[in-house]
């Protein structure tokens, strides 16, 4: 068995795969007993994390600040809304989905070539600009897009095979929207298992090298900007799905669920959980999701005015951020990394392999430029 | 080989033991869900002695100024019906969820209320762009939308597509209506801008108003919500040498519009949507963006003409709003009576008419019907009659024309009802707005059975 175990552990493709199904199998578990209205959330909680996820390669690895995410998520939604205008001859929403990656990849890739030539905070204000103008152009182009109502989404039926595969396994019928927070957690899964590996390989080391010292990893013989691109259209891809399951799971496009709150929320999820950490990206996300949530109803219930308990959920954020900044400035999964890195007997080399792991020093949280 | 072996059973045996755990209770299809029918008597929401009833509003945000005003006054007014032992026997829950005015947030809320309140309708949902993401999801889901807080017309035209829907206020396209053969008649000559909102607002509102003065108008401008900037809008019009501007706007954007005219001393004849023109809010927004160089008050605003069809607070002897006074005092919670709390209120008072018109036995089928049937004819503090039918879920039937003068709009002539297209514009002296009853309730509508 220790054998075995050594096998699993020096093997990064073979670890990941087993941790994939272990939580494809925990997703069937959690998502069957909890209510619809919690598997909405949950939904919610995915789609964010996918997103978190793509920034997190992005800024933590790469060492590029976006703050234009949430166009990237708007581009894949959009493209998803456009695409589900009917539900009669539609095309199968996994296809969709990666139609919308494909297009939100595309654009990646040209902002990606813009961005590589920018340092730190230039490319934080390009993906800004990014953030304001793709709602824009969904309102100016109101015939194609909908203007400011958006445009609504059909969800397509769950697909027969899917169906009776779930009624398999957990003998309940699947509603549409748990059909959609299954696809969401699923892609999750999918989406952290390709970025962890891509982290863990010769691409993810290149990032970190550039990400640490540009001028030593040009002499070692990379080529930087290439790099760089490749950052932005695999962070951008993954904007995109997210997106995609947004438009999916409240069955609407509209700009004003893209606005530079949903992009700055993305990097407050990345931030809270410990940058460059695909674990702490999921953490935020959840924390974000539910938090809000949370925050209201405990404010419902101890008394507040509806006004009152509404308040209360920003307050919450943003004292949860602050606090999160102040005591754990590596976020919630890279202090707890420090923790046992400064208790264990060096620990480092172990950690290398786990995804993310280069972002255990806080100073990665500073572009460079 | 042998290692590769040893992986490859090590891997099947994991995932044999997580389908395993995944797939606890389960089997195959086998039809057993007779018991459900047995349940569906239940109507979600509804028991003997309370009715659970949802809304989203935006109680944070940039929308939040005003608009959160509004489910204070609703509550309010149904903690009074509550006080006088609710109707049939039933108090009223009133739960409101804040969506921010951000769509996704919406489609949270509204599930929130639905699938884990439970709620038995929703009343008053608002906004264009927020309640469009919900539409669909409560008409599949068969949950009651009763008086959605938008006047876009698209939540009532078409009750096939959408029969738990209904509209409230008066829509934007019969108020374009009414204030266009207003100004064909009262001012031919007119030379109209026309000032409009990039969305239903300004697009129906503009359709209804150029019916009758298409001819009239010299200029359109329009502006996306959210860029505040309206110099190159209003300069445009000042060019075209518009005198009279008509605006379908938000009160944000009536205090921007006036700013930057005074700015530009352009001084054209004001005509806003009854949505854009609260005195008492552009007032204060007026002070708030000039930083103080336009004193708070409300005869920035004398002069300009706009739509009623409700009374506010500044008609404090119309015996509706003296019914507002006694609810808000009786129940109100913090601050003063404002023209968003009676806007909650007179919605609240057309949902206890459903209520109460729907009898002792609720369901959500039967409150539909009851709407479709009677609240064509109900009394209210409404100005015109509500268009309610099997054919039509739209709301209001028509506008007032008023002059504010002071902070208080006077009439220029009598309500007018009309309805979409082509119907005729004609004078209706108020068949809606009678006095209240003595109990402050609808309890002359005869429910059903």
């Amino acid at each position: 068995m220790r054998k075995a175990l050594d096998t699993v552990r020096g093997n990064v493709l073979l670890k990941h795969s087993l941790i994939a199904l272990l939580a494809a199998a925990l997703v069937l578990l959690v998502m069957e007993s909890v209510s619809p209205f919690r598997q909405g959330q949950l939904a919610m909680m995915a789609y964010y994390a996918i997103a978190a996820g793509g920034l997190t390669v992005l800024t933590g690895l790469s060492g590029q600040l976006s703050l234009g995410h949430g166009a990237f998520m708007a581009i894949g939604a959009y493209t998803t809304a456009l695409l589900l205008q009917e539900r009669e001859g539609a095309l199968p929403m996994i296809v969709i989905i990666l139609i919308a990656a494909l297009v939100a990849t595309v654009v990646g890739a040209i902002v990606g070539v813009a961005a590589a030539r920018l340092h730190g905070p230039y490319i934080a204000g390009a993906t800004l600009a990014l953030a304001v103008a793709v709602p824009g152009i969904a309102l100016h182009f109101s015939s194609v897009f909908g203007g400011e109502q958006g445009l609504n989404v059909k969800v397509p039926e769950v697909p027969r095979l899917a169906d009776d595969a779930l009624y398999f396994l957990t003998g309940t019928e699947t509603s549409t929207s748990e059909w959609v927070a299954y696809s969401a957690w699923f892609l999750l899964i999918i989406v952290y298992f390709l970025l962890a590996n891509l982290s863990a390989s010769r691409i993810g080391r290149r990032w970190r090298a550039v990400r640490d010292d540009e001028v030593a990893a040009s002499l070692a013989g990379i080529d930087l900007g290439r790099d760089r691109v490749v950052a932005f259209v695999v962070s951008a891809a993954c904007a995109g799905v997210a997106g995609a399951l947004l438009a999916l799971a409240s069955r609407l496009a509209a700009p004003g669920s893209f606005s530079l709150v949903l992009s700055l929320t993305l990097l407050s999820a990345v931030v809270l959980g410990g940058l460059g950490s695909l674990l702490g990206a999921l953490l935020g996300s959840g924390l974000l999701a539910l938090l809000p949530n949370l925050a209201t109803s405990i404010g419902s219930s101890m008394g507040l005015s509806d006004v009152k308990a509404a308040e209360l959920s920003p307050l919450v954020i943003g004292l949860t951020t602050m606090l999160v900044i102040l005591l754990a400035p590596a976020g919630v999964v890279g202090s707890v990394r420090q923790l046992l890195a400064g208790r264990g007997p060096r620990a480092t080399t172990a950690a290398a392999g786990t995804p993310g792991a280069g972002a255990d020093t806080p100073t990665v949280a500073e572009p460079r430029g | 080989m042998n290692r590769w072996s040893r992986k490859a059973a090590l891997a099947t045996s994991m995932v044999a033991s997580a389908v395993l755990v995944a797939s606890c209770g389960a089997g195959g299809r086998s039809e057993s869900s007779s018991s459900d029918g047995a349940a569906a008597e239940n109507v979600p929401g509804v028991t003997d002695t309370s009715v659970k009833i949802g809304a989203h509003f935006p109680l944070t945000g940039v929308a939040a100024p005003g608009y959160s005003e509004i489910p204070s006054g609703a509550k309010a007014y149904f903690d009074y019906v509550n006080s006088k032992g609710g109707i049939h026997g039933r108090k009223i829950e009133y739960i409101v969820k804040d969506d921010g005015y951000v769509p996704t947030n919406t489609t949270q809320a509204v599930n929130e209320l639905v699938q884990k309140e439970q709620v038995f309708a929703i009343v008053g949902g608002l906004g264009t762009p927020t309640h469009s993401a919900v539409v669909d999801f409560l008409n599949s889901e068969k949950v009651p939308d009763l008086f959605v807080s938008s006047g876009s017309i698209k939540w009532g035209d078409k009750p096939s597509e959408r029969p738990m829907t209904f509209g409230w206020q008066p829509d934007y396209e019969i108020e374009g209506k009414i204030i266009g053969k207003y100004i064909k008649e009262k001012m031919p000559n007119a030379k109209i801008g026309l000032y409009l909102q990039d969305d239903d607002l300004g697009a129906d509102g503009a359709k209804g108003l150029k019916q009758f003065v298409g001819d009239q108008v010299v200029k359109e401008v329009k502006y996306t919500p959210g860029n505040t900037d309206v110099a190159p809008q209003i300069a445009a019009l000042q060019a075209s040498k518009a005198d009279l501007v008509v605006g379908f706007n938000v009160p944000s954007y009536t205090a921007l519009s006036q700013l930057t005219a005074l700015k530009l001393n352009y001084k054209p004849k004001w005509f806003y949507t009854n949505v854009g023109s609260d005195p008492k809010l552009v007032g204060s927004l007026l002070a708030k963006f000039s930083k103080g160089a336009v004193k708070d008050g409300n005869s920035a605003l004398d002069g300009i003409m706009t739509t009623e069809y409700i009374p506010g607070v500044d008609s404090a002897d119309d015996p509706w709003v003296k019914l507002w006074t006694k609810v808000w005092d009786e129940q109100g919670k913090d601050g003063e009576l404002t023209n968003y709390r009676v806007y909650g209120m007179s919605q609240a008072y057309a949902f206890v008419s459903a209520l109460q018109a729907s009898g002792k036995n609720l369901t959500r089928e039967g409150i539909v019907k009851a709407i479709e049937d009677g609240g064509a004819k109900w009394k209210g503090p409404n100005k015109l009659p509500f268009r309610y039918s099997k054919d039509s879920h739209l709301g209001i039937s028509g506008v007032e024309v008023v002059e504010i003068k002071k902070g208080i709009g006077e009439p220029l002539q009598d309500p007018m009802v009309t309805d979409l297209g082509d119907a005729e514009i004609k004078p209706d002296s108020g068949t809606a707005e009678q006095a209240p009853n003595e109990s402050g309730l609808p309890d002359d509508i005869k429910g059903a059975e």
